[in-house]
């Protein structure tokens, strides 16, 4: 099925994206709410939840240049070094622009 | 166990400190805005259609997808299976969020998840395992980070890119060092460490063999498996527990 980007048909476009997508904000709480929280599942969502930063980042870095591997490194060494969110996140970012203007 | 009364208090002065905190993140939501907002004029979208999607689907990974898959016409299911994958992410982190969250009406429940994102979910998500609940920066953060969206959409439509190369200036890094800040100031012990290397290991492989946007649910799962299979000691000065 196909739609034609008219006017009308952009806005139906639209409306699709942003209904999958509350599907996906509400679906998880929603299926929760009949989910007993047993210390086993509140171990099970809790693990998941931290699992889903480094979900995100692993590939990050292992598809991006030698620039994005940079930030992440710089970023993590120096959080676990300082522990302060936002020098971690500028040298980061230093660490990526510097390594793409020289290499 | 049945809640009649909700038992979470909102703050409004944290909501507002919450929403301040999130303020510098918000900048470079702008600029990521912008440059959506410029990708979309180019792929043909109107002006008041590309702020219209920006307002409403809020998601900028699953737009910039999109947006890759727009033309005269648009095939509707490969569009939708492809903002599906790439927001069931979403699906997860609302569900961690539900131990907070069945604390307060179900309208307000739902009302904060128009406003989850990675940044002010990661927030929150740290805030719980270190035994502080926050939902008020998924409020607060999350209506900065909108608006820091939406005006970031009409910049880049109006005026185009707000930085030549936003990459040469590390800027396509700023999400990515966000979440793996907030990833490391969480809590850490053997049992975390042995998910997360499951998580990575899980999600590089789902990120190689399996279907396109499929890594971050993939290794969230496999990692949560962990948690599944060994449990936690319950420390005893345990704050999260709600009055009986």
């Amino acid at each position: 099925m196909t739609i034609e980007t008219t006017t009308v048909g952009v806005l139906a476009l639209i409306l699709i994206m942003t209904l999958v997508t509350l599907a996906t904000r509400f679906g998880g709480v929603f299926i929760m709410s009949y989910v007993r929280i047993s210390p086993r599942v509140e171990s099970f969502i809790n693990t998941m939840a931290s699992s889903v930063l480094i979900a995100i980042i692993v590939p990050m870095a292992f598809a991006g240049d030698a620039g994005a591997l940079a930030a992440l490194s710089v970023t993590a060494v120096t959080m676990l070094a300082i522990k302060k969110p936002l020098p971690a996140i500028a040298a980061g970012i230093f660490a990526a622009a510097f390594v793409r203007y020289f290499f | 166990m049945i809640n009649t009364a909700y038992s979470y208090q909102f703050q409004p002065g944290k909501v507002r400190s919450e929403l301040i905190r999130m303020f510098p993140i918000s900048l470079f939501v702008v600029a990521f805005g912008a440059a959506f907002g410029l990708a979309a004029v180019q792929k043909g979208l109107g002006p008041l259609e590309s702020l219209l999607m920006s307002t409403l689907v809020f998601a900028g990974a699953s737009q910039f997808a999109a947006i890759d898959m727009w033309g005269g016409e648009v095939s509707v299911i490969p569009v939708m299976v492809v903002v599906f994958a790439i927001n069931s992410r979403h699906l997860l982190m609302g569900a961690s969020l539900y131990p907070m969250l069945k604390d307060v009406s179900p309208a307000k429940r739902y009302g904060l998840m128009l406003l989850l994102t990675d940044a002010n979910w990661a927030v929150s998500a740290q805030e719980y395992q270190s035994g502080r609940r926050n939902l008020e920066v998924i409020l607060g953060g999350g209506l900065v980070l909108w608006l820091a969206w939406i005006v970031g959409t009409w910049l880049g439509v109006y005026f185009g890119g707000l930085l030549q190369d936003p990459k040469s200036l590390g800027m396509d890094m700023v999400l990515g060092c966000f979440l793996l800040a907030m990833a490391l100031g969480g809590k850490k012990n053997p049992r975390v460490l042995v998910a997360w290397a499951l998580a990575a290991a899980a999600s590089l492989a789902a990120w190689k063999w399996l279907p396109a946007n499929t890594h971050v649910v993939a290794g969230a799962l496999a990692g949560g498996l962990v948690g599944l299979f060994w449990l936690e000691k319950k420390p005893v000065d345990e704050d999260v527990e709600e009055p009986v």
